[in-house]
């Protein structure tokens, strides 16, 4: 197992440099000369082909990359071409704020998720089974942004029960576990665990399901094994199919939702992302897309491994 | 004195008028209509028949085995336990432990995700109240008991590691596991190469008479009947139409439908005979004929088979055949054969 695990570690590095060639690429697909938001206006032709120079852009492309590529790795991504910050300085605090928010939302979906999941399985066919079915369509086809605004309205301004935007006076830096900074994380926590709250719970009941139609159901049965011995055998059964889709969904989440976070105005990176894209501060973009998306082939990484150890049948030769 | 030691003398398992039915939305099968047998401690039984004869699901009646879809009738008493009227909790601690079960699919049958040793020692856990340390080395003991080479090494295998006859030795570890006083086997060699099917049977046989355990085997094939059972049942449609010792049922066949089930048997001095099958399906269990089941397919039959009923009539040496030629009315003899052949 061991050894599957290292090659399955060794995998993930021409993985992670496509994905790098593919954020470096970004700059030059993208349309638009990327040196426009910081070319002034009028500028002679001789300005402009300094500037060109200073940023290294009248090298061929391959050097570049190669350049670009050896100060990602050193954590150099360069500067924001808005604040004149290093893109890390930037990216780092964003990311910190969508992992807390991602992990709030996590906890509330999965485990929601899981529960009505479980349930509808067990009960398949059932009325439970119908109710949760129709409740987690109902939450993967609801748009979140509708639906953050919507709570925003109810619990911030009518009831006023909650803050509606932000992360509190003292922003991400501040932030701690008292009620005073977790109170800003529940609206756009739960907007953002509706989504995946219903894609696993659909994904949890269909595995179960199936997994109790299975032979060896009857095997356990036969064997007089109490309810909750049986559960076990299910859940380990149900596992390697979960966590895919859980590390899907968690992948999807870091990423930050843009829309939510804007919505809430959560200093995320998809908040940045937004900001970055409207001033067109491609440095920051490229930053953040590079490092939202190694994150991506880290969760697929651990969901890979995990999945080996939960389930005997993956060949781990 | 307690059920046990009280109900020593007399069979160990007594199904007195059982009737199974499947209950859903729209639909309504009486699968099993009135079968009643005993079996005596340490003895073997074999029900033969065809698919959808309702032999399994009489198996699996024994310890209650079915989804809550099912309507069970009758009595069943196994070691002095009425079967039907246990609670969950009580049935829980008879099922693996009373009475086991082996399946014909060893494969699909053993959990994919736990290994052999787990799969083992859990019911042991469950059923004796040993640790699951304890539990390991009597895991090592069973798979040693039912042959299984290295066996050190194959209570760490999980079932997808293992060749189908060592799977189903595996799976007869687990149904000896607590000693049963009675194993069900399921078509336990229909799933396997015909040299693992004799080499499992004779296990089985070894095994039944070393533990003198009673033992019930379902299958379609009269040739696992012959070689494990002492006596033979053969089912139709939902009921027994015939029962007695292997000699009996084997050598003088009564009822037209074992007729017909020898007759369809190839073995090797066949070669050049032309093979004579029963003719037709099994009826469908939600719509009998009024009279003999069995009866549009009989060469047999006459003119009251498509009215009557026929109970069981017992035969010489307590053979039991279910036909009306053994308990024929004047009306009987006098009329023709339906079938001119």
């Amino acid at each position: 197992m061991l050894v599957y695990i290292l090659r399955r570690i060794l995998y993930t590095v021409p993985i992670a440099m496509g994905v790098s060639l593919v954020c470096f690429a970004l700059i030059h697909i993208a349309p638009g000369d990327p040196l426009s938001a910081i070319i002034p206006e009028g500028a002679s032709p001789d300005t402009v082909a300094q500037i060109r120079v200073a940023y290294g852009f009248d090298r061929p492309l391959p050097v570049q990359y190669l350049k670009w590529l050896a100060h990602v790795a050193q954590g150099d991504f360069g500067l924001s071409i808005m604040t004149q910050r290093p893109v890390l300085a930037e990216v780092a605090p964003a990311l910190v704020n969508t992992l807390t928010l991602a992990a709030a939302a996590v906890l509330f979906g999965f485990v929601l998720g899981c529960l009505l999941g479980v349930a509808s399985g067990y009960l398949a066919g059932r009325p439970t089974d119908k109710v949760v079915t129709a409740a987690s369509i109902t939450g993967v086809s609801i748009p979140h942004y509708w639906l953050g605004m919507v709570l925003m309205v109810i619990f911030a301004v009518n009831l006023n029960l909650l803050p509606a935007t932000g992360m509190g006076e003292g922003g991400s830096g501040t932030f701690g576990l008292g009620w005073d900074s977790l109170q800003y994380l529940v609206l756009p926590a739960l907007t953002l665990s509706v989504i995946p709250a219903g894609i696993i719970a659909r994904s949890v009941r269909g595995t179960i399901a199936e997994v109790r139609k299975q032979d060896f159901m009857q095997t356990l049965h036969a064997k007089g094994l109490p309810g909750r011995r049986i559960f076990v055998h299910v859940v380990k059964n149900a596992l390697p199919s979960v966590l895919a889709v859980m590390g899907l969904q968690l992948a999807q989440l870091l990423g930050g939702s843009i829309l939510v976070e804007t919505v809430f105005s959560w200093p995320g990176t998809g908040f940045l992302l937004n900001n970055a894209i409207f001033t067109r501060d491609l440095p920051v973009l490229q930053g953040t897309i590079l490092v939202l998306a190694m994150f991506f082939v880290l969760i697929n990484l651990a969901v890979d491994v995990l999945q080996t150890v939960v389930d005997p049948r993956i060949k781990r030769a | 004195m307690t059920a046990p030691e009280r109900a020593a003398g007399s069979p160990l398992v007594e199904v007195e008028n059982l009737t199974v039915r499947f209950i859903g939305r729209d639909l309504d099968i009486c699968v099993v209509n009135g079968v009643s047998f005993t079996l005596d401690r340490g003895s073997s039984m074999c029900i033969l028949g065809e698919s959808g004869s309702g032999k399994s699901v009489t198996l699996r009646a024994l310890m209650r085995l079915f989804p809550p879809t099912a309507r069970l009738q009758g009595a069943i008493r196994v070691d002095g336990v009425d079967v039907l009227a246990l609670e969950e909790n009580r049935l829980r601690q008879i099922r693996g432990g009373l009475i086991s079960m082996i399946f014909q699919e060893p494969m699909t049958a053993l959990d994919p995700v736990f290994t052999i040793g787990q799969q083992i020692a859990e019911t042991l856990v469950y059923h004796e109240g040993i640790s699951f340390r304890a539990a390991d080395a009597r895991a090592l003991q069973l798979l040693e008991l039912v042959q299984v080479p290295s066996a050190r090494r194959r209570l760490e295998a999980y079932p997808h590691e293992l060749s189908g006859g060592l799977r189903q030795r595996a799976m007869i570890a687990l149904a000896l596991a607590c000693k049963p006083k009675l194993l069900l086997a399921d078509e336990p060699t229909t799933a396997l190469d015909a040299t693992v099917q004799i080499q499992i049977l004779l296990l089985l046989r070894e095994l039944q008479r070393e533990l003198g355990m009673a033992t019930i085997f379902v299958t379609h094939d009269l040739g696992v009947a012959c070689e494990v059972a002492d006596k033979i049942a053969v089912m139709y449609a939902g009921k027994f139409v015939e029962t007695g010792s292997v000699e009996q049922v084997i050598d003088h066949p009564r009822h037209p439908y074992t007729q017909g089930l020898m007759n369809s048997t190839i073995h090797a001095d066949m070669r050049g005979v032309a093979l004579d099958p029963i003719p037709g399906a099994p009826p469908d269990l939600t719509d009998l004929p009024a009279g003999c089941p069995f009866a549009p397919r009989c060469a047999a039959a006459r003119e009251p088979c498509l009215a009557v009923q026929p109970e069981l009539a017992v035969l010489e040496g307590g053979q039991q055949a279910r036909c009306l030629q053994y308990a024929p009315g004047p009306a009987f003899s006098e009329a023709a054969l339906l079938k001119a052949s």
